[in-house]
C-alpha cells in the first residue's frame, strides 16, 4: 500500500442479498469506487480485491452472509466508503 | 496411388445437420480442440496501433450494448441491469487494462492478448468452490466475445477475413470444445459423428453455419487445406470438387444467401393470412443463447423453452436462484413478448448425472418415469423450478407448459403444485408474477382422447408432434427399421389433431403447436385449417413459415382439411397436399427478389 496506515479507513459490511456479489452488484460497487480519489479495496480474509474491477471482486467469491472489509486509502474518500457499505448492507436493492 | 487419383472429386454423404452451403478450405481439428484465434507478433513500432485497434473494438462493443439497453422498453429497464454490468466490465482493469498491457509486453496481436487474459480468468473461476460463482465467468466470456467480434471482421466486406475463415473438420465436438472455438472464424462444420440433435448441430443452426454430421470417416479422408464443399441442405460433403461442381455450388451458395436475406427482411412483419388472421410464429429454444436468434428471425415469442439443459451433466440440481437467473435472461431479452417455459421433461436420452438418474436403468424410458410423472414424484425438484418460473414472471409474460400429460389427475396435481409454489412466495413476500397462464403438452394419445376434459382445466394446449406420432404409431424414430413410418400426415395423426382442435374450440382455449411438424411450410395449410393460432419452431424456420402463411387463407384451408381427412394413407394425403399447395409453398418459402417486389 502506498499510503501510511494512519490515513486508511475501513469499515465492515456483510453481504445481505440472496445472490451475493455477482456481476450486477459488483458493477454497482465498481461505479461508486471509480469516483474515489485513491484506491478502494474489498477484503475478505487475506484476499483483497480492487473495488473498481468487477472481475477482481467476482473472484473474491462472496455469497450471502460473507463479511467484507471495505478499505480506502484517502480520507477524502470517506463518503464513498459509507456509500459502498450502505449499498452492500441494503442488499443492492434486490 | 497417383496424384491424379488422390485429387478425384469425392462425395461424402452425411446428415444435414444445419442448412446452407459453403465452399472453402478444410481445417482439421485435433483432439485437443484447436482455437481458431490466431497469434501473430506485432512490431514494436506498431504496438500503439494494435492497442488502439483494441480500444476501438471495445468502444464499438460499448455502443452496441448501449443500443441494446436503449432499445429496451422503459418498463423492462430493470432487467437490463446485467447489460449495464457488462458495460462496466468492458472497461474493467482486469480485462481492458490487462489486455492492453499484454499487447505491449508480449508484442502480440490484440485477439491473442485478450484470449490470454480471458483464459487466465477462466482458470481462476474454474478453481472456485461455489458453483454459482464459478458460473459467473460466463459474464466475462460474453463481454470478451463481444470485443472479439468487433476485433475480427464484422466488417461487411473484408476479403482478407473471409479468406481466413475455415471449415472445421473434426471427429466430434463436445460442448466444451465448441465453446472454445471462435465461431466467427468458422464457416462450416463437418464431423464424423453426431446428428441433428447434437450440440454442434444446435450451435451451427443457431449461428446459421452449414453443417454436415455423421459422415463417418471425414477426418480420415480430408486433410487441412483441402478444398471442400459443405452442402448442409442435402447433407453431403464434396472433397476436391471439379471446376464444374464448384461453379454449380457457388451459384447455389449465392442463391441460398440471397433468398435467406430476402426472407429475413420480411420476417419482422406479422404473419397475416390472406383473410386477415394473424398467426403467431414463435421460436423453440433450449439454450438461453438461442433467444437472440428467435428475435433475429422475427419470432413473435418463445413457444417452447426446453429447460432440461440446466439439469444435465452436473453433480447437483440447479438452485432456484440459478434457474430464476436463466429464466430472467430469456424474459429480459424477449422484452415483453410471451415466453412459454416447459417444466422439466427428462427422458431416456437425456439422463441426469445425479444419483437418482431418471430414465437410466429403465427398460423402456420413453414409457417410463419422465416429464410430469417425474416432477410429481420428485415434488421438491418441481417446486424449485415452479418457484423460479413464478418469480421470473414478475419481469414479463410467462406461460407454464406441463409435458407428458396423460391423465386429468396429473393436470390437477401439477396445478396444485403451482398454486402451492405461488402461496409460498406470497407468504415470504417474494416478488412473483400473479398471472401465469397454464397449458399442457398434447403428446400422449390419452391426452387427445380426453382433451375435452383437459380443456376445462387449462388455459391452452400445445401439441408436441414428435412424441404424439411416436406414441400413436408406436414408432421409435431413432430406429432405422421403422423410421419410414414416422408420418405426420398419417390418417391416424390427422384425426388426433382434429380431435384436439375440436376440444380446444369447445373449451374456448387457444391451440398451439410446438412440434417439428410446424416447421415445414408444406404442413401449414393443414395446421391453420385446424385453427391453430400459434406455431413454434426452431428459429431458423420462422422466416419461411411466416412468408408461406401470408399466402394462405384459413377458410380455404379448413375446406381442404376436410378433403385431407378423407384420405386413407399418409402417401395419399401428401399427394393431395403437394398437388394443391406444393408450388405455392415452394415459391413462398424460397422466394426470389422479384416475387417479393
Amino acid at each position: 500500500m502506498v499510503k501510511a496506515s494512519s490515513t486508511e479507513t475501513s469499515k465492515e459490511a456483510t453481504i445481505a442479498n440472496e445472490l451475493g456479489l455477482h456481476a450486477r452488484s459488483a458493477s454497482q460497487v465498481a461505479r461508486l469506487a471509480a469516483k474515489a480519489r485513491s484506491n478502494v479495496w474489498l477484503c475478505k480474509g487475506d484476499h483483497k480485491a480492487d473495488a473498481t474491477s468487477i472481475m477482481d471482486v467476482l473472484t473474491l467469491e462472496c455469497p450471502k452472509g460473507t463479511k467484507l472489509v471495505v478499505l480506502i486509502e484517502d480520507p477524502e474518500d470517506n463518503e464513498i466508503l459509507q456509500q459502498i457499505v450502505t449499498l452492500i448492507e441494503s442488499g443492492f436493492g434486490e | 496411388m497417383s496424384e491424379a487419383l488422390q485429387k478425384e472429386e469425392t462425395r461424402l454423404p452425411g446428415i444435414d445437420a444445419s442448412p446452407g452451403i459453403c465452399i472453402g478450405k478444410a481445417y482439421l481439428l485435433d483432439n485437443e480442440g484447436v482455437n481458431i484465434v490466431e497469434r501473430y507478433p506485432v512490431a514494436k513500432g506498431q504496438l500503439k496501433n494494435e492497442q488502439n485497434r483494441f480500444k476501438a473494438a471495445v468502444k464499438r462493443a460499448e455502443k452496441e450494448l448501449q443500443r441494446v439497453i436503449q432499445n429496451t422498453p422503459e418498463y423492462l429497464r430493470q432487467n437490463t441491469a446485467i447489460l449495464e454490468a457488462h458495460l462496466v466490465l468492458l472497461k474493467d482493469k482486469m480485462l481492458y487494462g490487462k489486455t492492453l498491457e499484454a499487447i505491449e509486453k508480449e508484442g502480440i496481436n490484440a485477439e491473442w492478448a485478450l484470449k490470454m487474459v480471458v483464459t487466465q480468468a477462466r482458470n481462476m473461476f474454474a478453481s472456485m468452490e461455489d458453483a454459482y460463482f464459478r458460473e459467473r465467468v460466463s459474464d466475462i466470456i460474453h463481454v470478451s466475445d463481444r470485443i472479439l467480434q468487433n476485433l475480427m471482421g464484422s466488417k461487411p466486406v473484408d476479403i482478407g477475413a473471409i479468406d481466413k475463415r475455415v471449415i472445421l473438420v473434426a471427429r466430434d465436438l463436445s460442448p466444451a470444445e465448441t465453446s472454445q472455438i471462435h465461431l466467427e472464424r468458422v464457416k462450416g462444420f463437418v464431423t464424423d459423428l453426431g446428428g441433428k440433435a447434437s450440440h454442434t448441430s444446435i450451435i451451427a443452426r443457431t449461428l446459421e453455419i452449414p453443417a454436415v454430421q455423421g459422415v463417418g470417416d471425414a477426418t480420415r479422408k480430408i486433410c487441412t487445406d483441402d478444398l471442400i464443399i459443405v452442402d448442409g441442405i442435402e447433407g453431403v460433403v464434396i472433397l476436391h470438387p471439379e471446376e464444374s461442381t464448384l461453379v454449380e455450388y457457388s451459384e447455389r451458395e449465392v442463391e441460398f444467401a440471397r433468398r435467406k436475406a430476402t426472407l429475413a427482411r420480411l420476417s419482422h412483419r406479422p404473419a397475416r393470412t390472406r383473410d386477415g388472421i394473424d398467426i403467431k410464429v414463435m421460436g423453440n429454444i433450449e439454450l438461453p443463447e438461442e433467444v437472440v436468434s428467435v428475435l433475429d428471425h422475427g419470432g413473435d415469442g418463445i413457444g417452447l423453452y426446453r429447460t432440461e439443459f440446466q439439469y444435465l451433466s452436473r453433480p447437483f440440481f440447479p438452485t432456484e436462484e440459478e434457474l430464476f437467473d436463466r429464466y430472467c435472461d430469456v424474459v429480459e431479452v424477449m422484452a415483453g413478448l410471451p415466453v412459454t417455459i416447459r417444466t422439466l421433461d427428462i427422458n431416456g436420452d437425456k439422463a441426469l448425472a445425479n444419483g437418482g438418474v431418471p430414465g437410466a436403468g429403465e427398460v423402456n424410458p420413453a414409457l417410463g418415469l419422465r416429464g410430469i410423472r417425474y416432477c410429481l414424484k420428485k415434488t421438491e425438484v418441481f417446486r424449485t423450478q415452479l418457484r423460479a418460473i413464478l418469480r421470473a414472471a414478475a419481469f414479463g409474460p410467462i406461460r407454464v407448459l406441463f409435458p407428458m400429460i396423460a391423465t386429468l389427475e396429473e393436470v390437477v396435481e401439477a396445478k396444485r403444485c403451482l398454486r402451492e409454489a405461488a402461496e409460498s412466495l406470497e407468504k415470504e413476500g417474494t416478488e412473483h408474477g400473479a398471472d401465469v397462464s397454464v397449458g399442457v403438452m398434447i403428446e400422449v394419445p390419452s391426452a387427445v382422447i380426453t382433451a375435452e376434459a383437459l380443456a376445462e382445466r387449462v388455459d391452452f394446449f400445445s401439441i408436441g408432434t414428435n412424441d404424439l406420432i411416436q406414441y400413436s404409431l408406436a414408432i421409435d424414430r431413432g430406429n432405422r427399421e421403422v423410421m419410414h413410418l414416422f408420418q405426420p400426415l398419417d390418417p391416424a395423426i390427422l384425426r388426433l389433431l382434429k380431435i384436439t382442435a375440436d376440444a380446444a374450440k369447445a373449451g374456448g382455449i387457444p391451440l398451439y403447436m410446438c412440434g417439428e411438424m410446424a416447421s415445414y411450410p408444406i404442413h401449414l395449410p393443414v395446421l391453420i385449417g385446424l385453427g391453430i393460432q400459434e406455431l413454434s419452431m426452431n428459429p431458423q424456420a420462422i422466416p419461411a413459415v411466416k412468408n408461406t402463411l401470408r399466402a394462405l387463407d384459413t377458410r380455404q384451408s379448413r375446406d381442404f382439411l376436410e378433403e385431407l381427412l378423407k384420405q386413407r394413407s399418409a402417401n395419399a394425403a401428401y399427394g393431395l397436399l403437394a398437388e394443391a399447395y406444393g408450388k405455392l409453398v415452394e415459391e413462398r418459402s424460397f422466394p426470389t427478389e422479384e416475387e417479393i417486389g
